[in-house]
């Protein structure tokens, strides 16, 4: 059936400015494809899971690779909007991909879900203190989105050496159970496979679910295992014996259904999901979704390889939204941030993207029109690429700090969707205005060649460097531009490796790093996941005056 | 001319006559079985009469029933088709009683040429060869030696009582004979008790080569040229082509002569054909061509006779029962560029030519560059009662290469689903290097059989195809409202969709990647086949084709959606794909249940079974008293009672043991 939509709005069309047979055009695309490719090979590595010794090793068991009971599980066709892909990227000595778990939106039956899926090719799919962190993550986004979480579970639990940072604190390995109990108090569905061991604190991710399935001759459930058991009592038992699918589907009852095998297994899930009754309101006036009418291709050539290049941030827009229309919202005032309402995929969005740095009138002008966008119940989306608030005496003076907080304040307390992508720098108090990972933005993705930090890493060197100097003259000395520079580089080189989209995504500070020219799409499923959960009215906070 | 004819047959031949009849403003009745109440011949005819069950004894093989329908339609003529009564001559007499016109010979005619041996011993009265032999009681080795060389050698002998291969030599020439005859002689009595032996012509590499003849009721007889009828299984024509390949003038007008001596031997009026065995091991030679019998009636394969005659055999059939003379006479005649027939059949190669049987829910056959006899349409049935062909694809060209051509491209785009056909047996016999070349022989088929069926097996691109359409069908009923360009959609890398499939009771395995717009990739066993399906629409909204390309070349597939399947149909062959439905596992835990358990703390009341018992699924076993309710327990699957754990009056406990089964051990 073809779904019938109202006719598209006449709106504004954006023009461009960029010639992509020019120099700097091809220039820019090789620097930025040189940045792509390398987050492209750490991808590759991500997305195998474990060595392929204990890949091998998993398969001789007759189990299905995670990746593939992912993807069984989905519809065909269905998009899979990944989380935390680059998780656990160079810690733990490299040997945790992805953090051992892999996570994200799919659909299944219909609906968009939330997939939580162990891998135990990865250190037994044990929990360090990042799969935990991934999994709270992904949980965190599911009960803000109303998705229903399936947890496919094969992992051996909390990682032992590891256990002060995954146990005891608040956002460690409990929380997951709590979120369980409080997700499915929310009526947003909680359904567990048990694909493999699901041992000790482990046990409680099907105990707590809505509905369990567990394989056959494969999937345990145990607060504790046989080693453990005869450790403690002496008692002699099989895991199956112990634990296994035929004891909990016929005599304990923490499993529901009884599987042959993993692909028995994800058609049970998906029929459990068939059986949620859940209905995703239409709570937006949507448009017949439409490429934009630049070619999204030609992102990596618009964008300057140098950060401190400026550029038309409308150029990007223009590549993102439908059919590049953008209305522009005081287009006049401000003019360093870059307000307006657009589509992508037929989703309405306010768009809030910066064009240098802020001043007041720019962030007085973001305010308003998170303040509209509100009103209106329109997600939001922010376009991050901001070295910070206007500094300087005037400035200060002028009340900067004052009008910031309106927008910070806007920010914080609105409740459209926010989904956030970082597309250059975001430095200092910038990246609070513009939505960043604590104003709890649905989704928030990062481009390659972002830089994210509390302040350039220039700027940090000169500012140790000057208290430095200062103390060396007040006390007579002198202080060469050799050892200076000497003196400086330790920390340039500590901000160049923590500013770089790596360090921020291996560490969860978003939610992954994509190819800029998969910007539109990314945004387009972020919202249409956001869209599940409904939009609340907004209550802002107090605006200093 | 008539006004009103019956036909008295079904299927392409019923449908064959009521076209040539109507178009002469001739009104047709058409007679049914039960079986075919909606069978094509019967909406093509001006009228039809139900004449019975739908076995064809009750029916189309009733001779009376069809006259009395004859009758009381006012029908004035009676065609008989092929098969059924066609060479009946009882038929035709009571056809002829019942002062109505048989379409065909007189029954006479059709009676010495019934008996095969006495056709043969009139043949060669009349001056027509048949195939040299000895076949009477004189045993004396040097009689026999004499005789042979007569036949001319290559020679067979064979025991008379023989079979098998037993007690029979090849004999290559005379000085061979006395010791292949001893040999033969004592084979036979060892084996069959009987020495008793006869000699016949060897014929090395045999043709089937037949002669079109037409008679009317003034005594003309011509003869419309040859047809070639070599490439046979177990004496069923295949396909057959006209003229023969390297056929000489001389050849063509001595077989010719032979044919129409042999017709006028009978009187014979109508269409009919002399049929000739050759031997084409060094070439057709006029002296070397037999008879072998003839048939009274019109022939299944008479449209490639049409095809390069340019003449109606029905019409001038019709025009003869009329009494009307042969508009033309043999110096008429001329042969036009070359044609072939392929007969459709809903049979399945691969399982030895077993009928198949079903509804045709896809039909598509070209009929732009190929003449279609066809006499089921869309959504027609193939029924068990009758002979399952489907119909016959004709083609023409200026030459045979032309024609042959022509008949490879018919095939390829013919698109039947539902049943299994030999479409795909035909196309691989069409690209036969023998065949293509002239080299045929009546043993051809046998010769290659294995490599011609498998040439239709699915390929590894044939499943990935059929892998990618049944994506697409779940896709169709999986996709979001939003647009295509997210199918499969990922940050990094691609998606993988897993196609588990079930083809001809086999499971395959395939991962489909979206790796563009109407792009995929497939991975499959171990190969990786990338492929573009474009959708090709035709005027005919219904019959939308899909072309795929692929490193290897294009073709088009047109895709049926069946019960719990689909069916991928193009390049003359049509394959049936299922998905594994793992929900289907749900049923293997009752399938391997083997213990009966108390569902709850009772007193077994009665114990209904022992050991060793065989048990069918449902059958009560134990029936339990338990909370002032009696409770059956039953057999969850057919199995045998492997152990029995409790007496009557026993108080078993919760899950407590009662009875194990097991499967059935197949003596």
């Amino acid at each position: 059936m073809k779904l019938s939509w109202p006719k598209n709005r006449n709106m504004s069309k954006l023009s461009t400015k960029i010639l992509p047979s020019s120099d700097t055009f091809k220039a820019n695309r090789i620097a930025n494809l040189k940045k792509l490719e390398a987050i492209r090979a750490v991808s590759d590595v991500a997305r195998e899971g474990g060595s392929e010794k204990s890949r091998e090793r998993h398969l001789s068991r007759g189990k299905i690779l995670p990746r593939e009971r992912v993807e069984r599980l989905l519809d065909a066709g269905s998009p899979f909007l990944e989380i935390g892909l680059f998780a656990a990227n160079g810690l733990y000595d490299g040997a945790a991909p992805s953090a051992g778990l892999i996570a994200g939106i799919g659909r299944v039956e219909g609906q968009d879900v939330m997939i939580v899926c162990n891998d135990a090719t990865v250190k037994g799919g044990t929990y360090l203190p990042m799969s935990v962190k991934k999994h709270l993550r992904a949980q965190e986004i599911a009960e803000q989105n109303h998705l229903p979480c399936i947890y496919l579970v094969d992992s051996g639990g909390a990682n032992l050496p590891n256990q002060d940072e995954v146990f005891p604190d608040r956002e460690h390995f409990g929380r997951i159970f709590y979120n369980q109990a409080n997700m499915s108090a929310k009526g947003i569905g909680q359904i567990a496979v048990v694909m493999g061991s699901c041992t000790a604190g482990g046990a409680y991710v099907p105990a707590m679910s809505d509905e369990t399935i567990i394989v056959k001759e494969q999937g345990t459930i145990f607060l504790a295992g046989p080693p453990l058991l005869k450790m403690a009592t002496g008692e002699i038992v099989s895991a199956e014996d112990l634990g296994g699918g035929d004891v909990h589907t016929r005599l304990s009852g923490v499993a529901d259904h009884l599987a042959q095998d993993d692909k028995h297994a994800l058609a049970l899930a998906r029929r459990a999901v068939a059986n949620l009754n859940r209905v995703k309101s239409q709570q937006l006036l949507m448009q017949n979704p439409e490429l934009p009418a630049y070619d999204p291709d030609e992102m990596l050539g618009v964008v300057p390889d140098d950060l401190r290049t400026p550029y038309d941030v409308r150029e990007v827009i223009a590549r993102v939204v439908d059919g590049s229309r953008f209305d522009e919202f005081k287009s006049r005032y401000g003019t360093t941030l870059v307000c307006g309402f657009a589509h992508i995929e037929g989703v309405p969005v306010g768009i809030i993207a910066n064009n240098g740095v802020i001043f007041s009138e720019s962030a007085v002008k973001g305010a308003h029109f998170v303040e509209l966008c509100s009103q209106r119940k329109i997600p939001l989306v922010f376009l991050q690429n901001i070295t910070g608030f206007m500094v300087g005496q005037k400035y200060e003076a002028g009340g900067i700090a004052k009008d910031g907080a309106k927008l910070v304040t806007a920010v914080a307390t609105t409740k459209v969707p926010k989904i956030t992508m970082i597309i250059g720098g975001s430095f200092g108090a910038g990246n609070y205005g513009m939505c960043g990972r604590a104003y709890s933005p649905r989704f928030l993705w990062t481009w390659p060649s972002a830089s994210v930090s509390v302040m350039g890493g220039e700027q940090a060197a000169g500012v140790l460097a000057t208290v430095r100097r200062d103390a060396i003259e007040r006390g007579g000395g002198e202080w060469s531009a050799e050892e200076e520079a000497r003196f400086k580089q330790p920390t340039l080189d500590m901000f160049e490796e923590q500013s770089h989209p790596l360090y921020g995504s291996a560490r969860l500070w978003d939610d992954g790093i994509i190819d800029p020219r998969k910007t539109r799409e990314v945004l387009a499923l972020s919202l249409l996941a956001a869209l599940n959960a409904p939009i609340e009215d907004t209550r802002f906070g107090l605006f200093r005056m | 001319m008539f006004k009103k004819i019956l036909i008295a047959n079904r299927g392409e031949i019923a449908c064959r006559i009521m076209d040539t009849a109507s178009q002469m403003g001739i009104k047709t009745v058409a007679v049914y079985s039960d079986a075919d109440a909606e069978a094509l011949h019967v909406l093509e005819a001006d009228e039809a009469i139900n004449i019975g069950p739908a076995a064809a004894l009750e029916s189309y093989l009733c001779g009376d029933k069809i006259v009395d329908a004859a009758k009381r339609t006012g029908a004035e003529a009676i065609h008989p088709g092929y098969g059924f009564l066609s060479e009946n001559p009882d038929f035709v007499e009571a056809v002829l009683a019942a002062g109505l016109v048989f379409i065909g010979p007189s029954a006479d005619a059709i009676r010495a040429m019934g008996l095969k041996d006495a056709a043969k011993n009139l043949m060669e009265r009349s001056g027509v060869p048949v195939v040299p032999g000895y076949h009477r009681d004189i045993q004396d080795a040097q009689f026999l030696a004499v005789e042979a060389k007569k036949i001319g050698y290559p020679v067979l002998i064979k025991a008379r009582s023989g079979g098998g291969g037993k007690g029979m030599r090849l004999v290559q020439n005379s000085s061979e004979f006395v010791g292949a005859l001893e040999g033969a002689v004592s084979e036979g009595k060892a084996s069959f008790g009987d020495g008793h032996v006869l000699i016949e012509k060897f014929i090395s590499s045999p043709r089937h080569i037949e002669i079109q003849v037409f008679g009317d009721n003034h005594g003309n007889v011509v003869h419309m040229f040859e047809r070639d009828c070599s490439l046979q299984r177990r004496h069923q024509k295949v396909i057959e082509e006209a003229p023969a390949p390297g056929m000489s003038e001389e050849m063509r007008s001595a077989m010719g002569e032979a044919a129409v001596k042999a017709a006028k031997s009978v009187d014979y009026s109508g269409a009919g054909t002399v049929e000739f065995i050759v031997d084409g091991s060094e070439g057709l030679q006029p002296d070397r061509f037999w008879f072998m019998e003839m048939n009274t009636r019109l022939q299944v394969e008479h449209p490639v006779t049409e095809m390069i005659t340019g003449l109606d055999l029905v019409e001038l059939q019709l025009k003869v029962a009329y009494d009307e003379p042969l508009p033309f006479s043999q110096e008429d005649l001329s042969i036009n560029g070359w044609a072939f027939e392929a007969r459709i059949y809903a049979e399945d190669a691969a399982k030895g030519f077993l009928p198949s049987i079903g509804r045709l829910n896809y039909f598509e056959m070209p009929d732009d560059f190929a003449r279609i006899d066809c006499g089921v349409s869309e959504g027609g049935e193939i029924s068990p009662y009758y002979d399952p062909m489907i119909g016959k694809v004709i083609t023409h060209g200026e030459d045979r290469h032309q024609a042959l051509a022509n008949m490879r491209a018919a095939l390829d785009q013919t698109y039947i689903a539902g049943v299994t056909t030999n479409v795909g047996f035909l196309a691989a016999l069409c690209h036969d290097e023998d065949f293509s070349k002239s080299h045929v022989d009546t043993g051809l088929i046998n010769r290659r059989l294995d490599s011609l069926i498998s040439c239709g097996e699915a390929k590894s691109i044939d499943i990935a195809v059929g892998a990618v359409m049944l994506f697409l069908q779940r896709l169709e009923n999986e996709r979001a409202s939003f647009g295509s360009e997210f199918d499969g959609w990922r940050a990094w890398g691609t998606g993988n969709f897993y196609i588990d499939l079930i083809h001809l009771e086999q499971n395959h395995f395939c991962a489909v990647r979206v790796i563009g717009e109407d792009r995929y990739e497939v991975e499959i066993e171990n190969d990786s086949i990338a492929l573009q399906l474009k959708p090709e629409f035709s005027d005919d909204d219904f019959s939308q084709k899909i072309k795929v390309e692929w490193s290897q070349g294009n073709f088009t597939v047109a895709c049926v959606e069946t019960d719990d399947g689909i069916t991928v149909i193009g390049n003359a062959r049509a394959f049936t794909y299922k998905l594994i439905d793992p929900l289907e596992a749900d049923n293997t835990e009752v399938a391997n249940a083997s213990l009966i358990r108390a569902p709850m703390p009772g007193l077994a009341k009665s114990v209904k079974v022992g050991i060793g018992e065989h048990v069918v699924e449902g059958q009560v076993l134990v029936i339990l008293e338990a909370m002032k309710m009696e409770h059956s327990l039953v057999a969850p699957r057919d199995g045998e009672i492997e152990s029995v754990h409790i007496d009557e009056g026993d108080q078993v406990d919760d899950a407590a043991l009662l009875i194990l089964l097991k499967e059935i051990q197949s003596e």
